[in-house]
């Protein structure tokens, strides 16, 4: 009697098996980025980034000192660069892709502003994000670049020429716009990520922890489980470990005699909880887009 | 006893653990994606509508500026002022995004508009007191502005119903929409993307 039941469920637990690693797979795939054709951007190293080596170190600090200050006056972010080349690429085309691509102004607020200058191709752009084209419009912008910047650069006074039009950009915004506190929101894709782990330890830690003695040993074998499911599932290395150290400690610790869902659940939040927020929370330092966005504002000039 | 039971307890809970595991899936594997990438090219359309509705009421006022300085180039004049009413008057259909027909006339007329009006900013070229003239420098760094958002909208646009349309033709959306959103229809999308640099640049 006891046999065929064994062999039914040995059965099972086989022929499972590759479905669960090819769902895992599939996913895993799924959960990738989708590339686009773009052009290539330089790195977002700070408020200045000089590419084209326009600019002197003093000059570019003073710049990055002022725009910093704007930011934590006002939030807008203002950013200056200057490009090696613009790669076949219209000056409109790119400005707005890099500053797509930085994601400069704040979420929600996109309150960004990118001074871009290709001496190469001998144009510059204002490239103006959606919440800050109604003050620093088109117009204003297009003014900025005819008598502020192009009359330097025709004498090929490149940083007095980009000192100039910042100070213009900034004295055109100058407090006009309402101070904001800089947000830090997290992204859904990435609470979404800690629900579905959430999910998984509480339903998943039960039933698991309910197949094994309470132990050191079998507390490895569950980890290791969780470890699978948790990669192969969420398509994360880090999330997989963090699913498996939580699992092995609750089967440690809580499981063994009767402890009911509930009395688990408490547990498991805490820990993923902490475990989650800390594994994700960026570094401080160093500059970086608020997740601003753009849709081609601004003007551009050439000389 | 206890094996049986144990064993038994095992199944179910495998059983259990397999419809966690697939429903854990489906939620990563796109049952979602047919409704955002829709809401995606909704929102992309309205931008686009957005940004030509924005261009249409530029004109009125440039064109009374070109008057004002070359009222002789009646031709070109008049040629903007029509293209533009017949945006004005056309008619956009509610399923305008699904219908080839409507959004062939929505995209013809748009870019009959687009052409009279850089058509217009050569000619202006001729007259080198409206070239200076301050309301109207302004007038045209706006339209500049005004033509380089719709090119980026537009292409925001060709992006998001690529993005959907693929979503809809390719497996496991295909199945996604058999299954749940018989109602999805494919979207048209722009034949070409309007160039950046549809408007000539007026040098000082």
């Amino acid at each position: 009697m006891p046999r065929p039941k064994q062999q039914t469920g040995s059965i099972l637990a086989w022929q499972s098996l590759p479905i669960v690693l090819a769902l895992g797979m599939l996913s895993l795939f799924w959960v990738l980025p989708q590339a686009e054709s773009a052009p290539s951007f330089p790195t977002l190293a700070g408020r200045v980034v000089d590419e084209a080596g326009l600019l002197s170190s003093p000059v570019k600090r003073d710049l990055e000192n002022r725009f910093a200050d704007y930011e934590r006056a006002t939030s807008n972010q203002v950013v200056v660069v200057t490009l090696q080349s613009l790669q076949g690429y219209s000056v409109e085309d790119y400005g707005y892709q890099l500053g797509r691509h930085w994601a400069i102004g704040q979420q929600d607020e996109d309150n960004g502003v990118l001074l871009i200058v290709a001496p190469k191709e001998r144009k510059v752009r204002i490239e103006v994000g959606y919440g800050l084209e109604g003050q620093l419009t088109d117009a204003m912008s297009h003014n900025i670049i005819q008598t502020q910047i192009l009359p330097l650069f025709r004498q090929a006074k490149f940083e007095q020429g980009i000192v100039a039009g910042s100070q213009a950009i900034l004295d055109v915004l100058g407090g006009a716009y309402e101070p904001a506190p800089v947000r830090t929101a997290e992204r859904s894709p990435r609470f979404q990520g800690l629900f579905m782990l959430f999910i998984f330890v509480i339903i998943g830690g039960q039933l698991l922890s309910g197949l094994f003695k309470s132990g050191v040993k079998s507390g490895v074998v569950v980890g290791g489980i969780a470890f699978f499911v948790g990669w192969l599932v969420l398509g994360s290395i880090l999330l997989g470990i963090l699913l498996a150290f939580l699992l092995f400690f609750f089967h440690v610790f809580f499981s063994g005699g009767g402890s009911g869902p509930l009395s688990g659940t408490g547990g498991y939040y805490g820990g993923y909880r902490r475990g989650g927020y800390s594994g994700g929370s960026f570094g401080g330092g160093g500059f970086s887009g608020g997740g601003g966005s753009f849709g081609g504002g601004g003007a551009s000039g050439g000389w | 006893m206890i094996n049986e039971s144990s064993i038994g307890m095992f199944k179910r809970a495998l059983l259990l653990a397999m419809s966690i595991v697939v429903l854990a899936g489906l939620a990563g594997c796109g049952i979602n994606k047919i409704p955002t990438y829709d809401e995606e090219v909704i929102a992309a359309w309205s931008q686009v509508l957005n940004q030509y509705q924005r261009r249409a009421e530029l004109i009125p006022n440039l064109v009374n500026t070109v008057k004002g300085f070359a009222a002789q180039e009646k031709e070109v004049l008049t040629a903007v002022v029509e293209a533009r009413s017949k945006v004005a008057r056309m008619q956009v259909p509610k399923d305008v995004l699904t219908n080839p027909q409507a959004f062939k006339n929505f995209q013809q007329s748009q870019d009959a508009l687009g052409s009279a009006l850089s058509r217009l900013l050569v000619v202006v070229e001729r007259y080198p007191d409206l070239k200076s003239n301050q309301n109207f420098l302004t007038l045209q760094s706006q339209l500049e502005g005004t033509e380089n958002r719709i090119a980026v909208a537009r292409r925001d646009y060709i992006e998001a119903v690529k993005r959907y349309n693929t979503e809809l033709r390719t497996i496991p959306g295909r199945w996604w929409r058999a299954l749940l959103y018989s109602d999805a229809e494919l979207k048209e999308n722009f034949t070409a993307p309007e160039s950046v640099q549809e408007v000539p640049e007026v040098k000082f």
